[in-house]
């Protein structure tokens, strides 16, 4: 049950915070990718504001063995990086500056959103149900 | 750019962090959008399916009770071309899953704890999105 309350308190959070910082208005982030047009940093101090608290709470895990609920704290970062991690990024950045919209923010305006915003959702859950044979076929392709 | 739109932003991305703090201090997990999301819909998270359904619920629910507090509409300025808004969630839901990660996992958890894997997902990112607003907006003007 503790799980999941602070899993309830973190989502809260994390979609008040993305509605309050704009993100969840795809002019803001479309604006902030538009370096050429007319841009908009505001995206640049939500990313910053948010690296802040994390960089704290990083520290913190290692001052102690277990998380509140006594489970391990994530293991070291994996330092390999792999042709997944780049081709995915470029897929999801294209993604992103199409639509202004990455997966927080999607969820996080589902009420106000309308039939464009759960197309997008949709679209999206599609896309992750065919990520693993995608990823099954680039693995293929890049062992030859 | 409106002046306080800056410090809005800082400060929503200062509640963001704090969720992420809250879920990797209290449950030992990780952030990430995407993966929170991706793990119920190819079912390789349903172990703990309750954490992540408990979570977004509260990530809809939470801001749809602050709408009362704007005095303007709340939109998210969603284009209308049907077929842009598909091509743009299939090209999110393909690549957060083939990266494992999205802007909160990589961008927020990754970068804060200098994993390099977080970083070159956000400089590739941000490289594309900006790439495809120079193409699909100033060459094509089609977004």
């Amino acid at each position: 049950m503790q799980r999941i309350i602070i899993a309830a308190i973190s989502g809260g959070l994390f979609g008040a915070g993305l509605l309050v910082s704009g993100m969840t208005d795809t002019t803001k982030v479309q604006g902030w990718l538009d370096v050429f047009g007319n841009w908009d940093p505001t995206l640049a101090f939500v990313l910053g504001g948010a690296i802040l608290p994390m960089l704290v709470a990083w520290h913190m895990t290692t001052k102690r063995a277990v998380s509140m609920v006594g489970d391990p704290f994530p293991s070291k970062p994996d330092p390999r990086l792999g042709h997944n991690l780049v081709i995915g990024s470029v897929l999801f950045g294209a993604g992103w500056g199409l639509v202004g919209l990455c997966p927080g923010p999607a969820i996080a305006s589902l009420s106000w959103g309308g039939t464009g915003g759960i197309t997008f959702i949709l679209a999206m859950i599609a896309g992750m149900l065919v990520a693993q044979p995608i990823r099954l076929q680039i693995d293929r392709l890049a062992a030859i | 750019m409106i002046l306080t739109d800056w410090i809005w932003g800082l400060v929503g991305g200062l509640m963001i962090g704090t969720a992420a703090a809250i879920f990797l201090l209290g449950n030992g997990r990780i952030m990430g959008a995407s993966g929170i999301i991706g793990g119920l819909v190819d079912r390789s998270g349903l172990h703990n399916w309750a954490e992540r359904l408990a979570f977004l619920a509260a990530l809809v629910v939470v801001p749809a009770l602050m709408l009362p507090l704007y005095r303007v509409e709340v939109s998210t300025n969603i284009t209308s071309s049907l077929g842009i808004v598909i091509a743009g969630g299939l090209l999110v839901g393909i690549g957060t899953r083939l990266a494992n990660g999205c802007t909160s996992g990589h961008g927020v958890c990754g970068i804060s704890r200098f994993s390099l894997r977080g970083i070159v997902a956000t400089v590739f990112y941000l490289l594309a999105g900006g790439l495809t607003m120079v193409l699909f907006r100033h060459f094509l003007g089609v977004i």
